[in-house]
C-alpha cells in the first residue's frame, strides 16, 4: 500500500508539484537572493509598475519591487500558514473524530454535536470575526485560527472510520484482554487510518492556503509579511485590474491554483486506490485486447 | 389472483409519514441548538479577548477620528465587547432580548444608522446573488457530473474531470479578479464595479432591473464557475460508484432506455449524498461569495462585512455574522427537507 | 391479461426444443498486460422449460458466465469468442446474442431473457416503489399499457409469489428479506420471459425461506414453462431443483449431466469434492470434506487440467494435457473433462 499509490501518475505529478513548492518555501528566498540577485523588499523607484521584461521576469509592483522575488518569498508565508493550519486542523480532527468513534456513548454524542455544529457554521465569516476582534495579527495566529475552525469535515470522516474499526473483532478481543483504551487507540486504531489522515492533511493544507489568501485579501494579516494573499490584496487596493496590471495578481493566484490542483490530484489517486470502483478501465486497453481476439475467433 | 388498483396507497403512505417528520424534527432541533450556540459564541467571543477591549477600541476610534465618541456610540461598542461594570448574566439576557427584536445595535462608521437597517439593505442583493448562483451551480454541477460519471473514462470524462479539478482549486476572489480583468477591463462587456446603474432610480422599473442583471452577470458567473466544480466532482464519483450497483445492472437487464437507467436509477441515487454534504459545500460557497462581492464592490452582505472590517465597525461585524449564520442554517434545513422528500429510507440519526 | 394467459401462447411450442445454445463462449478481462480468461470455451444447450444448475466455487467463472449470457458485462470484461444462440417461441431462426448491438439487444431483454440477482436488497432501486420497478419495464415493453393497468399487473405479479397486493406501493426497505427476494423473482417474470437466469437468489435468506423460494420457482416453472439457469456454489441445493447440472472450475465446464446421476456418481474429482463439502438437504449426513487448496489464480492458470494442483488423484499427464468433455457413465448426456475417464473405466471403481 505504501508504495502502491506511487504507481498512479496523478499521485506522482501531484506530489512532485507539492514537493517543488515546499522546496521553494524553504530555499526560495535564499535562491532568489544568491542566484537571481533579487530582494523582494528592495524598492526601485526607477521601475515602478513595469510589465514583465528580461530584467524583471514578472515585472514590478507599485514600489518597484520585483514580483518574481515576491512570489518566491510569498511561497514561504503561504506554505507556512498552510502547513501549520493543516497540522492544527488535522490534530483536532483526529482528537475529536477518533475519540468520538472509539469511545461511543455520551462522549460520542457530545463530540458529534460539536462536529456537526462546526460543520454548519460557515468557517470564513467566523474566522473573519475572530481575527477582526484580534486586530492585526501575525501569520502564526492566523494559521492557528484557520486550523481551529477547519477540523469538522475531517472529524466526521474519521469518526465513521474509527467507529467501524472499534467494532472489528481484533479491537474487541484486545479490549477484553484488558488492553488500555488510550494505548489501543494509538497503537491499533490509528495506524489503520493513516492513508485517510494523509489525504485529509492535504485537503486541510490547501484549505488553509486558500483561507489565508482570502483573509489577506480582506486586509486581515500582518502587513509586513509577504504571502500570495497579501500580494493579491495590495493589487486589489491599487486597482490593478482597472489599470490592467495583470502581473500583480495573476502569478500569486496561479501558484495557489497549482497547489490546489496538486493536492486534488494526489487525493484523486488515493481515492481510486481506496475505492476500486472509481478505477475505471481505460477503453483504449480494452479495445487493444479485443481486436486480436476477434481475429483469432474468426480464424 | 386479486385485481388491485393503484389506489390502495394512502394507508401505506400515512404509516411512513411520521418517520419523515421525525427526521425533520430532529434536524430542526439540531439547527436550533446550533443557532443558540452560535449566538452565545457571538456574545462571549469579544468578551474573552484579553484586556479591556472596549476601552482599547474606544481609544483607538477616537484617535483615528480625532473627536470624542458620542455616548450612544460608546454604548454600542459596550454592547459588543461588554461593559466591565455590568453583570455578565444580565448582559447576556439583555443581548438575547435585543436579538429577539432584531435590535443589533448601532453602526459606528455609519452613525447613527441601526445595524439592522444596513443588513436589510444588503440582504436582498446577497440572497439574489448567492441564492441563484448556488442553485445554478448545483444543477449544472450535478448534471454534468452525472454525465461524466455515467461514461467514466470516456472522452467527455477525461477532458472535463481534470479540467474541473483545476478550476475548483482556484480561489474565488482570484477567479473574480481574472473575470473582471478579462471581461470588464479588456473586453469591456460588463461594468467594473457595483450592483446596479447608479444613475437610475432604485425601483422595479425595467431599465433598473436590466441594469441589475447587467451588473450581476459577472459576479454570478464567477461564483457559479468556482462552485460548480465541487458538485461536479462529487456527483461524478458518486455516479461511478452507483453505476456498478446491482439495481443499475438490473435496470439495464430490463432493457430500459439508456436515458431512463441513467436518470431514474443511477443519477437519482447518486444525487442523495450531495444533499447530505450540503452543509460543508455551502460554507465554502458563502465564504467565496463574500470575497466575490468585495472584488466587484457588490452592495451585499459580503461587502458590508468587508467595509465594517476595514473601519472596525464591530456592531456591524457581529450583525453580519448573526445574519449569515441564520441564513446558512435555514438553507441547510431546506436541503434536509429536499433530502427527506427524495430518500424514502431516512434512517435514524443524521 | 393474467400472467398465465401471457404464457398460454407459448405452450404451443414443442417441449424439448432448445431455447439457448451456447457455443465456445470465451470471456476475458483486459486488465494489466495479459488478458485474464474468466470463461474458456463454455458450451451447453438449454431446453425449453428446463432448469440447468451451474455450480462452482467463487472465482470459478460462474458470475462471469451470467453477465456474458445476459450481455450485462462491463469493461474490462469482454466476450472474445463463441456464440449464444437464442431460439424464440415464434420459430424464427435463432439469433446470436453476442453479435447484437445494444439497440437490437433491448428487444430481447426481459421478454426473452430476464435475471434474478443474488441480493434483492441491492438489485431493487431503493428510492423507487416496488410497483414502479414493475411498471417501467411493463410499459417499456408494451407501449399501449396505461399506467393504471400496469400497476394492476404489478400487483398480480406480486400475488403470484405470495406477496399481498397492497405491498405494491412499498419501497424495497419496507419488505422483509424473503419478500424482497420473491418480489425480485416476480419482477423477472413480468414480461413472460423464455429464460430466467438466477444468480444465487437464495444465499441472502435463511434456510426456511430458501426452501419456500425453491418450491415457488419449481411451481412457477410448472405453471409458466420458462427455462432457468440457476447459478450457485451449493451443489446439494441444485439436486433439489435442477434437471441438469454443470460444474465449473477455473472458467471451464468440467462436468455436466442429469442432476441425480451427477450427484450420486460424479465423474470428476472436483465434482466429488464439491459434493462432499456441502451437507445434503434431505439425506443422511455424510462426513464433510472440503477441497484442499484454493481456486487457481487465473492470471497464471496451471498448465494442463486446471484442477491438478488440488487434485488428490492426479496422475501423469494431468499437468500437461488439457482434458476435454467426453461422455461418461451409463446415463446419456453425462460428460466429464478428466483424464481419469479416458483411461478405461479405472475411475468408476474409485469414485462415487
Amino acid at each position: 500500500m505504501s508504495t502502491a499509490f506511487l504507481t498512479s501518475w496523478k499521485v506522482r505529478i501531484g506530489l512532485g508539484i507539492l514537493a517543488l513548492f515546499c522546496l521553494l518555501a524553504v530555499l526560495g528566498p535564499w535562491l532568489a537572493h544568491s542566484l537571481l540577485g533579487l530582494d523582494p523588499r528592495a524598492n526601485d523607484t526607477s521601475v515602478i509598475a513595469r510589465p514583465p521584461s528580461g530584467e524583471h521576469l514578472l515585472g514590478t509592483n507599485q514600489f518597484g519591487q520585483d514580483v518574481l522575488a515576491q512570489v518566491i518569498a510569498g511561497a514561504r508565508g503561504s506554505m507556512y500558514v498552510g502547513l501549520l493550519g493543516a497540522v492544527v486542523g488535522t490534530a483536532m480532527a483526529i482528537l475529536v473524530g477518533v475519540s468520538a468513534g472509539y469511545y461511543g456513548g455520551r462522549t460520542d454524542a457530545a463530540l458529534n454535536f460539536l462536529t456537526n455544529l462546526f460543520l454548519v457554521l460557515p468557517a470564513l465569516p467566523l474566522i473573519l470575526i475572530v481575527t477582526g476582534y484580534l486586530q492585526g495579527t501575525g501569520l502564526t495566529t492566523i494559521a492557528l485560527i484557520i486550523g481551529f475552525f477547519g477540523w469538522s469535515g475531517g472529524a466526521r470522516t474519521l469518526r465513521a472510520q474509527a467507529l467501524s474499526i472499534a467494532n472489528r473483532d481484533f479491537v474487541r478481543a484486545m479490549r477484553m484482554l484488558g488492553e488500555r483504551g488510550r494505548r489501543l487507540v494509538f497503537a491499533e486504531v490509528l495506524p489503520h487510518l493513516t492513508g485517510l489522515i494523509a489525504s485529509m492533511f492535504l485537503h486541510a493544507m490547501i484549505g488553509a492556503v486558500m483561507a489565508e489568501a482570502g483573509l489577506a485579501f480582506l486586509g486581515i494579516s500582518d502587513s509586513s509579511a509577504i504571502s500570495w494573499g497579501t500580494m493579491i490584496q495590495s493589487a486589489q487596493q491599487q486597482s490593478a485590474v482597472l489599470r490592467g496590471l495583470w502581473w500583480w495578481f495573476v502569478p500569486p493566484g496561479l501558484c495557489i491554483a497549482l497547489i490546489g490542483t496538486a493536492a486534488a490530484l494526489v487525493n484523486f489517486g488515493v481515492d481510486e486506490l481506496a475505492n476500486p470502483k472509481l478505477r475505471v478501465a481505460r477503453p483504449a486497453s480494452v479495445r487493444r485486447t479485443k481486436r486480436p481476439a476477434r481475429a483469432g475467433g474468426g480464424a | 389472483m386479486t385485481a388491485v388498483t393503484a389506489s390502495a396507497a394512502p394507508a401505506v403512505r400515512s404509516a411512513r409519514a411520521p418517520r419523515r417528520w421525525g427526521f425533520l424534527a430532529r434536524r430542526l432541533g439540531f439547527y436550533l441548538a446550533a443557532a443558540w450556540s452560535a449566538i452565545t459564541l457571538n456574545f462571549f467571543l469579544p468578551r474573552l479577548m484579553p484586556g479591556d477591549p472596549s476601552a482599547a477600541i474606544v481609544d483607538k476610534l477616537q484617535r483615528v477620528s480625532g473627536q470624542q465618541l458620542t455616548p450612544s456610540a460608546l454604548e454600542s461598542i459596550q454592547k459588543v465587547f461588554g461593559n466591565p461594570d455590568a453583570n455578565l448574566g444580565r448582559q447576556y439576557l439583555d443581548y438575547l432580548g435585543q436579538l429577539a427584536h432584531f435590535d443589533l445595535g448601532i453602526s459606528i462608521s455609519n452613525f447613527p444608522t441601526p445595524v439592522s437597517d444596513l443588513l436589510w439593505q444588503g440582504l436582498p442583493w446577497t440572497l439574489l446573488l448567492v441564492g441563484t448562483t448556488t442553485v445554478i451551480a448545483f444543477v449544472l454541477g450535478t448534471g454534468i457530473g452525472a454525465v461524466a460519471g455515467w461514461k467514466a473514462g470516456g472522452r467527455f470524462d477525461t477532458v472535463v474531470s481534470p479540467l474541473t479539478t483545476f478550476v475548483s482549486a482556484i480561489p474565488y476572489f482570484w477567479m473574480a479578479l481574472l473575470g473582471l480583468w478579462l471581461f470588464g477591463f479588456l473586453l469591456g462587456w460588463f461594468p467594473l464595479s457595483g450592483g446596479y446603474d447608479a444613475d437610475l432610480p432604485i425601483g422595479l422599473s425595467p431599465s433598473f432591473l436590466l441594469s441589475v442583471l447587467h451588473y450581476g452577470v459577472l459576479p454570478a458567473a464567477t461564483i457559479v464557475f468556482s462552485a460548480f466544480g465541487g458538485w461536479l466532482l462529487g456527483m461524478r464519483n458518486m455516479t461511478v460508484t452507483t453505476v456498478s450497483e446491482d439495481y443499475v445492472l438490473l435496470a439495464q437487464a430490463k432493457g430500459l432506455s439508456g436515458r431512463r437507467v441513467m436518470l431514474r436509477y443511477a443519477a437519482r441515487n447518486a444525487v442523495l449524498p450531495n444533499f447530505t454534504g450540503f452543509a460543508l459545500a455551502l460554507g465554502h460557497v458563502v465564504g467565496g461569495a463574500l470575497l466575490t462581492e468585495v472584488v466587484f464592490n457588490y452592495p451585499g452582505i459580503g461587502y458590508l462585512l468587508y467595509s465594517s472590517l476595514q473601519q472596525r465597525d464591530y456592531p456591524v461585524m457581529q450583525g453580519v455574522f448573526f445574519l449569515i449564520m441564520l441564513t446558512v442554517l435555514l438553507a441547510n434545513l431546506l436541503a434536509d427537507s429536499v433530502y427527506a422528500l427524495l430518500d424514502p429510507r431516512i434512517r435514524e440519526g443524521g | 391479461m393474467t400472467v398465465q394467459a401471457e404464457y398460454q401462447r407459448s405452450s404451443t411450442a414443442p417441449v424439448g426444443q432448445a431455447v439457448l445454445e451456447v457455443r465456445g463462449l470465451t470471456v476475458e478481462y483486459a486488465t494489466g498486460s495479459v488478458p485474464v480468461r474468466a470463461c474458456s470455451d463454455v458450451s451447453f444447450t438449454l431446453h425449453r422449460g428446463e432448469i440447468l444448475g451451474v455450480a462452482g466455487e467463487s472465482g470459478s467463472g460462474k458470475s462471469t458466465l451470467i453477465t456474458a449470457l445476459t450481455r450485462l458485462q462491463r469493461p474490462p470484461a469482454v466476450t472474445t469468442g463463441g456464440e449464444i444462440l437464442f431460439h424464440g417461441r415464434d420459430g424464427a431462426p435463432p439469433v446470436d446474442l453476442v453479435a447484437l448491438g445494444s439497440k437490437q439487444l433491448r428487444r430481447y431483454r426481459w421478454t426473452a431473457l430476464s435475471i434474478v440477482l443474488q441480493s434483492a436488497m441491492d438489485a431493487l432501486n431503493p428510492v423507487m416503489r416496488i410497483g414502479a420497478q414493475f411498471t417501467d419495464v411493463l410499459r417499456a415493453r408494451d407501449r399501449s399499457l396505461n399506467k393504471r393497468d400496469a400497476w394492476t399487473r404489478a400487483a398480480e405479479l406480486l400475488a403470484l409469489v405470495g406477496i399481498s397486493a397492497d405491498r405494491v406501493r412499498d419501497y424495497p426497505h419496507q419488505l422483509s428479506g424473503g419478500m424482497r427476494q420473491r418480489a425480485a423473482i416476480a419482477l423477472a417474470l413480468a414480461c413472460g420471459p423464455e429464460l430466467v437466469v438466477m444468480d444465487e437468489p437464495t444465499t441472502a435468506v435463511d434456510v426456511v425461506m430458501q426452501r419456500q423460494i425453491l418450491a415457488q420457482v419449481l411451481r412457477l416453472r410448472r405453471e409458466l414453462g420458462f427455462a432457468v439457469i440457476f447459478v450457485t456454489h451449493d451443489l446439494s441445493l441444485l439436486l433439489e431443483l435442477a434437471d441438469r447440472i454443470a460444474i465449473m472450475y477455473a472458467g471451464r465446464i468440467v462436468e455436466v449431466g442429469e442432476a441425480a446421476a451427477l450427484y450420486s456418481a460424479p465423474k470428476h474429482p472436483y465434482t466429488q469434492g464439491l459434493r462432499d463439502s456441502f451437507p445434503p438437504l434431505r439425506a443422511p449426513l455424510r462426513t464433510l470434506n472440503g477441497i484442499p487448496g484454493t481456486p487457481p489464480d487465473l492470471r497464471r492458470p496451471p498448465t494442463g487440467c486446471a484442477f491438478h494442483p488440488r487434485c488428490a488423484r492426479r496422475t501423469e499427464g494431468c499437468d500437461e494435457r488439457l482434458p476435454v468433455l467426453l461422455p461418461v457413465g451409463p446415463e446419456p448426456g453425462h460428460e466429464a473433462a478428466c483424464l481419469l475417464n479416458e483411461t478405461d473405466g479405472e475411475m468408476e471403481g474409485r469414485i462415487g
